[in-house]
């Protein structure tokens, strides 16, 4: 597997704190990372420094030749304008920006592309209606469509399950490993149990970054690495044993 | 009503009216979807500060106000954008200090004092050529813009951060809109004035708003109903001798409660 993106020795956060610390991180052809951490821990921030939308405060990003085509990204909360006068299928095809460049402009099969999507994750009967009158779930589902219409080398997503029904979410799983087959994903969820059962690697954050290629964790890695989570257990098998973390000297047990 | 045609002035005002319909249709459009109302509104209060300043030291209002109108554009732009500084108070800010300065140097100004009425209501009379060949590059400045450019425009506005993320020029896309707008606002003070510039804006936008959801198609539409009605605002205000800021606006308002009316009437049927 070749690397697609490199992070070395990342530092970064915002104006009054640095919320990641020397992070190192790769994201290789194929890859699936579930991100996890608490709250507050750095997960979203870590995204937006692979996505470029943050200036480290230091260390070095290493980047493919090319960045055309190189990200799909589902955002946690989009701060978007619900009264923007913008059509479903315009904002599938807007993820089309990159690949395609700054003036091409859209061919009819570009739009059928969205449409099949947008068919596809039930969002058919929306087509021509305004973003703004979607509900939360809806409008996740078209964000993803934008995310993955242009089929990018690496696809992030940031808790995609968050407002989407348990249907759609059984289905979204069975849709990212059918793509996990030509691209790479990034993804931060809470969800501790489908982390276990889809992704290959387990990235845990919480100001600082522990990067599992390996299969398996044991409790004594994951207590060395402060991971606030329980153990994971993971490798080829289906089926993937949570067990309770050691409580830590000051934490109730 | 067809004599008006045969006087200058009245040619003067008639094409730069129509350019500047045109140029506020279309970028006008851009500030609403993006909720840039009131940005616009103190961009437009501030240059009233350069008018004042450029006649106190004596060149060219239109130029002095020019220079104040995109300074405070990107200035609003630069210093909100690190979001240190709420972009509203920073507006609020700008819109009052203009005026002020303003004000401050139209009576510092020795002897003769320019008709404010003019600079505040609009005034056709003083549309000079030079403006309108101004306008008339803008105005094709501004077609060409939003031919080229329509796609990251639309999406940087509807989507900034995943704009980003697809190695779209954000911030020179910005620039140079901000400086559009700066520009175009500069163009509306002779017609419209300054208190009434924002009309042309807003009303037509949410004129076209009534009829259609889709941006390119609100960019169309705003377009036409700012022509039709800056235009007919001029004739009326040069039958009845009032100023053209104030007719001008009146004819929108006319026209948006026709439309209001006639959308409601035509979804009960
Ligand atoms: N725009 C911002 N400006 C300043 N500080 C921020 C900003 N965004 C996040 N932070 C801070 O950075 C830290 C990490 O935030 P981040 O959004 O990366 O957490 P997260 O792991 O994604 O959490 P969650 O699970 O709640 O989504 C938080 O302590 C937060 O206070
Ligand atoms: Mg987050």
């Amino acid at each position: 597997m070749s690397t697609i993106i490199e992070l070395k020795n990342i530092s970064a956060g915002y104006d009054n704190q640095t919320v990641l610390h020397h992070v190192n991180m790769s994201i290789k052809e194929n890859e699936f990372i579930g991100v996890i951490g608490p709250n507050g821990g750095g997960k979203t921030t870590l995204l937006k420094v692979i996505l470029g939308l943050l200036k480290p405060s230091s260390g070095e990003i290493i980047y493919p030749d090319s960045k055309q085509n190189l990200f799909g990204y589902l955002p946690q909360n989009n701060p978007f304008d619900r009264n923007f006068p913008i059509s479903v299928t315009e904002v599938v095809l807007s993820g089309l920006m990159s690949s395609k460049g700054l003036y091409r402009s859209y061919t009819l099969s570009d739009r059928h592309k969205a449409w099949e999507l947008l068919d596809k994750y039930g969002m058919g009967d929306y087509k021509k209606s305004s973003i703004g009158d979607l509900s939360g779930g809806q409008m996740q589902r078209v964000f993803l469509c934008r995310a993955i219409i242009s089929s990018p080398r690496i696809l992030i997503l940031d808790e995609p399950t968050t407002y989407v029904d348990s249907n759609f979410e059984k289905e979204l799983y069975n849709i990212l490993q059918e793509l996990n087959k030509t691209l790479s994903i990034v993804m931060v969820s809470h969800d501790l149990g489908s982390i276990c059962s889809y992704v290959k690697t387990i990235a845990c954050v919480n100001r600082e970054l522990h990067y599992h290629h390996s299969n398996i964790i044991t409790p004594e890695q994951l207590d060395d690495y402060h991971c606030p989570i329980e153990l994971i257990a993971h490798g080829k098998i289906s089926h993937r044993v949570l067990q309770n973390h050691p409580p830590r000297i000051n934490e109730k047990p | 009503m067809l004599e008006l045609l045969q006087y200058d002035f009245f040619q003067n005002a008639l094409i730069s009216t129509i350019l500047i319909g045109i140029s506020c249709g279309l970028v006008g459009t851009y500030i609403v979807a993006k909720r840039m109302v009131f940005i616009s509104g103190g961009i437009t209060h501030t240059s009233f500060g350069g008018l004042g300043l450029a006649y106190y030291l004596g060149f060219s209002p239109m130029l002095g106000a020019g220079i104040f109108s995109v300074l405070s554009a990107l200035a609003i732009l630069f210093l909100s954008d690190n979001k240190k500084l709420r972009e509203d108070s920073l507006i609020g800010i700008f819109w009052s200090a203009g005026m002020a300065i303003g004000i401050l140097f139209i009576y510092l100004t020795p002897g003769y004092v320019p008709n404010l009425m003019s600079y505040l209501f609009g005034n056709i009379l003083t549309v000079t050529r030079s403006q309108i060949i101004i306008s008339a590059f803008l105005c094709l400045f501004i077609i060409v813009f939003f031919l080229r450019f329509y796609r990251p425009l639309f999406y940087i506005a509807f989507d900034k951060a995943y704009s980003k993320t697809h190695q779209i020029p954000v911030n020179v896309i910005d620039i140079a809109i901000t400086i559009t707008i700066a520009l175009c606002i500069v163009l509306c003070l002779k017609l419209a004035g300054i208190i009434l510039v924002i009309s042309y804006l807003t009303i037509p936008q949410a004129i076209a708003g009534l009829f259609y959801k889709n941006f390119s198609q609100q960019l169309i539409a705003s377009t036409i109903i700012s022509t039709i009605g800056s235009v007919s605002g001029l004739f009326f205000s040069a039958l009845l001798n009032i100023p053209s800021g104030a007719s001008i606006v009146i004819c929108f308002i006319l026209l948006f409660i026709l439309c209001w009316l006639l959308k409601r009437l035509v979804r009960k049927n």
